[in-house]
């Protein structure tokens, strides 16, 4: 083995390797934990998962709701995932779907099915920052988190539970966003995130969420079984709890045209 | 879900789902009827229920939906009325899916007129804005391609508008005769036939569709029967091609409808176009303020040898305030003015969720200001507001 052969080997373990170096700057190291927990998750294909929200105002009151979610990896540069999401209860707003195809940059496209005119209407995906049916969950908190979406700065480490996180910030680059930054807390192992603190337009807390009950799906991909968004400015809070996801069902492209919407259900 | 995205789960039993709503509505009338004969109460209660069976085969290849539908109203003897909203067979075929019974589709994008949706008769009873329909017996086909999904109808049976009884209200100057005519000698059974083919480009969403058959709006010719001049609903053969376009960009949502008809007098276009902006999260809540203006016109002959329509030239606009709470309470006011003779009509409509199985929805349709030779005279005085309180189950 020459020097060069020698050198281009060390050179191609030192592009995979997973270990940052001293030299970085925080703002690269904060990108790669993204990267790494972007990594993590390639391939899943596609998933559906039921899940219940529990919205719980200051007073204690709580109201339900159920709906499934079913999601499409879409592995091409600019557009992200595609889900369509089906609401059971209430009662009221059954068969009412959500169909989304996310852009990473560029605004989604977005339709609404509104069973009781059987109307599909497309609708404006603007609105980021606006509540997710009355939740403390904002649209842009659900949608899938694309590295490119984002630039970070990694903090500092600090134990999260029995573990150790990465703390970082990272900040929206995306339009319409009602957020200057976030912080995040994201495990050493897994780089699953556990907590994510929200900070309003104006710079104050916001939210905080918390990731929890996470589970392993194929020997590989993780998903928090439980979500905790408390809103510190209203006292207000929603839980979601998801039941088992299903992964490699086959769904395709077809599986979430709108033309689908009126067949729902 | 599975089973709609056409997958074959591992499940072979049927599935079945009972769900639905019963209503208890009130309307109230604050002025007095226009004619003589017409019941004068000012609260005018009904129940309604509305149940859907829906069985999905053990294979998710085929869905069978049954949703009947039933009206007792205290003063209106034609509103009290039933009807089959759907009772239909849904196959899921490779790459098409085939819907064999009584069904309802929407085409359009407008708010104030909804002039290309054309394949379901308007349920004029429930209400006058024509969003209620009637379940329309046909056979669907439709095919998804790489150019845009094709849905072809083929409607075998015409349903006949309804109109409210000689003693209530929404009733113009003369009756409606209990018998229609047609201008097809198979009256209610001309084969009528639709083609609808829709794509999206980007941020553009369009329909183009093509109707031949009966008319779903009906000329009122004034006829001699029993002693008295009846209105005798006529419908027509007629050809009606539409375009539907919707641009979204950022906040806005520009909307285009637009049809030829030919077959009832000399053919003519009728258009609705304008837009819907919204402002998200205004002052700080979490509500949306969304700002509506459309423009309508509709160049069809006013000799009676068409439908009349009281959009010749007309301006709406409107407001819809959305508050994103946990209630999903919601607001839409509007305003139709008639450019030429300046009648002026306006709607509000506002519901909220009570709990998780209740919703109260109040709607009022008022007529300040009719010209006397507007289509809409003979109802001005039909002022009403509607308080309803819907359980789901």
């Amino acid at each position: 083995m020459n020097n060069l052969t020698t050198a281009a080997i060390a050179g191609i373990i030192l592009c995979f390797s997973a270990i940052p170096t001293a030299a970085e700057t925080p703002e690269e190291k904060g990108r790669w934990i993204a990267e790494q927990t972007d990594r993590r998750d390639l391939g899943w294909g596609d998933s559906e998962v039921h899940l219940t929200m529990t919205l719980r105002n200051r007073e204690g009151q709580s109201s339900i709701r159920k709906l499934s979610i079913a999601s499409l990896e879409v592995d091409e540069p600019k557009l992200g995932d595609r889900s369509l999401t089906l609401f059971d209860e209430p009662r009221d707003i059954e068969g009412t779907a959500f169909l989304s195809h996310t852009r990473i940059l560029d605004p989604d496209d977005q339709w609404l099915y509104l069973p009781a005119l059987k109307r599909v209407k497309r609708i404006s995906s603007q609105n980021k920052s606006g509540p997710f049916v009355g939740s403390e969950f904002a649209y842009e908190d659900l949608v899938s988190q694309e590295v490119e979406r984002y630039t970070y700065k990694y903090l500092r480490d600090e134990p999260c539970g029995d573990r150790t996180c990465f703390v970082s910030e990272r900040f929206p680059v995306y339009e319409h966003s009602g957020y200057t930054r976030q912080v995040t807390w994201v495990d050493h192992t897994d780089f699953q995130p556990r907590k994510v603190e929200y900070y309003d337009r104006k710079g104050d807390l916001l939210k905080v969420l918390e990731l929890v009950e996470y589970r392993q799906y194929l020997g590989k991909y993780w998903r928090a079984h439980r979500l905790e968004m408390v809103n510190h400015q209203t006292g207000k809070s929603t839980t979601l709890a998801f039941s088992d996801y299903s992964f490699k069902l086959g769904l395709n492209d077809g599986d979430f045209r709108k033309s689908r919407l009126e067949r729902l259900r | 879900m599975l089973a709609a995205l056409g997958m074959s789960v591992p499940a072979p039993a049927a599935e079945w789902e009972l769900s639905g709503s019963v209503q208890l509505e009130t309307r109230v009338f604050p002025s007095e009827p226009a004619f003589a004969g017409q019941k004068d109460a000012t609260v005018s209660p009904s129940v309604a229920v509305e149940p859907e069976l829906v069985v999905d085969t053990g294979s998710g290849a085929d869905r069978f939906t049954l949703k009947p539908f039933l009206r007792l109203d205290a003063d209106d003897e034609n509103r009290s009325h039933g009807d089959l909203r759907e009772a239909n067979w849904l196959h899921f075929g490779d790459g098409y899916d085939l819907v064999v019974g009584l069904d309802k589709v929407f085409w359009g994008v407008a708010e104030s007129r909804h002039l290309v949706d054309i394949v379901n008769q308007s349920d004029l009873v429930e209400d006058i804005d024509q969003e209620d329909k009637l379940g329309q017996p046909m056979v669907q086909l439709q095919v998804g391609t790489e150019w845009g999904v094709l849905r072809g109808f083929f409607m075998p049976v015409f349903r006949e508008r309804t109109f409210p009884d000689d003693d209530a209200r929404f009733r113009g100057a003369l009756p409606i005769a209990d018998t229609a005519a047609y201008q097809s000698g198979a009256e209610a059974f001309h084969p009528d036939l639709a083609l609808r083919w829709t794509d999206t480009f980007g941020g553009f969403d369009v329909g183009v569709s093509y109707f031949r058959g009966t008319s779903r709006e009906p000329r009122l010719v004034p006829t001699a029967r029993n002693g008295r001049t009846e209105l005798v609903p006529t419908y027509d053969l007629i050809d009606q091609a539409g375009v539907d376009v919707q641009y979204t960009t950022g906040a806005w949502l520009w909307k285009f409808e637009g049809i030829a008809r030919a077959g009832q007098g000399d053919a003519f276009l009728a258009s609705v176009a304008g837009f819907e902006y919204t402002l998200y999260q205004v002052a700080e809540s979490d509500a949306d303020l969304g700002l509506l203006l459309e423009h309508l016109y509709d160049g069809r002959e006013e000799d009676g040898s068409a439908p009349l329509t009281p959009f010749q030239n007309d301006v709406f606009v409107g407001a819809r305030v959305t508050l994103n709470d946990e209630d999903d309470t919601t607001f839409l006011a509007g305003a139709v003015t008639d450019v030429e003779d300046r009648s002026v009509s306006l709607s509000l409509e506002a519901s909220r969720r009570i709990g998780n199985d209740l919703k109260v929805e109040l709607e009022a349709r008022l007529f300040p200001d009719v010209a006397p030779d507007n289509v809409l005279y003979g109802i001005r005085r039909d002022n009403v507001v509607t308080l309803r309180l819907s359980r789901f189950f």
